[in-house]
């Protein structure tokens, strides 16, 4: 197999108000069906070790995971050289149902903010609420980065992870970058009551 | 700018996180119909200035179509309601009704 390769080469931002990696390529696999049909939540289980994601949120256990993406889709995460026995893994618990898992990881790009500014970072960038209160850890958001699609959500603490199209990987880190830059912090979110 | 609720997903957003679909609950004639029912169907729109029912599109968030009641003039939204309907439910009317008492709820599809 020929060896994964981020969309940027060591893509990683330092010196802003928050810092911005690109991180290495990750399992991602897209799961579309009737999520609430029980051999869905076997299926889960087996590949990731978790149940079904409440609406809007993001389960992560360990190097796994599983993210809500609208009422018939979810994102699962995996190491990314396991992405095929995960998804042979659920094709065979999904039977004849009618349900597809497809292995994305290739189409994305997956970036890390982190920093006591990366609300501020992404508030300036996406038609979200991120205040603290509003958005909390466990939440998975899918909208826009200024003109193309992502979703992101809280890692631990004050650091993001943030998912693109591979496409678009250059733009959105040169948005982020832009968003970081020294001397930019709005003092918002952040700001120390 | 319109503040819309996507109820597939349950978000908040402003608009331009959607897309506008254009009028919502046409009916649709297709093959067989006669030339002035395909004209007013592919053509002829409302252009109300006060209630109107619109098709909205998540865009960039679930993708998935709702149906949204506003006000084109004030851009009040009265709600959004889901797109598996060919009527405007009753709440929505309701809802509609309490905000502008002279809106005639038999002009709604």
């Amino acid at each position: 197999m020929s060896e994964a390769v981020s969309a940027l080469k060591a893509a990683e931002f330092t010196g802003g108000i928050a810092e911005v990696t690109l991180m290495d390529p990750i399992g991602m696999i897209s799961v579309r069906g009737d999520l609430t049909a029980a051999y869905m939540k076997k299926a889960l289980k087996k590949a990731v070790g978790l149940g079904l994601p409440d609406t809007r949120s993001v389960q992560i256990n360990g190097d796994r995971g599983v993210a809500w993406m609208s009422p018939d889709e979810l994102l699962l995460l995996c190491p990314y050289d396991q992405v095929s026995d995960t998804i042979d893994m659920l094709t065979k618990c999904f039977g004849s149902n009618h349900t597809l898992a497809v292995n994305v990881s290739d189409a994305r790009a997956v970036f890390r903010i982190s920093g006591a500014h990366s609300r501020d970072v992404l508030a300036k960038l996406a038609p979200v609420d991120l205040s603290p209160a509003t958005f909390t850890p466990g939440m998975i958001r899918r909208t826009r980065l200024a003109q193309v699609p992502a979703a992101f959500w809280i890692e631990e603490g004050d650091s993001f992870r943030l998912v693109c199209f591979r496409s678009v990987a250059l733009y959105v880190y040169d948005l982020l970058k832009i968003a970081a830059q020294p001397g930019s912090a709005p003092v918002f979110y952040s700001a120390k009551p | 700018m319109l503040t819309l609720t996507c109820p597939n997903c349950g978000i908040t957003a402003e608009e331009t996180e959607f897309h506008a679909g254009g009028e919502a609950h046409l009916k649709r004639f297709g093959p067989g119909s006669s030339d002035t029912e395909f004209e007013q169907y592919l053509f002829m729109r409302d252009n109300p200035k006060g209630v109107h029912f619109e098709r909205w599109r998540h865009v960039y968030g679930c993708g998935k179509w709702f149906h949204a009641a506003r006000d084109t003039m004030t851009l009040e939204v009265f709600g959004t309601y889901t797109a598996q309907t060919s009527t405007v439910p009753q709440d929505i009317i309701n809802k509609i009704m309490d905000r502008r008492p002279d809106w005639q709820a038999s002009t709604a599809p």
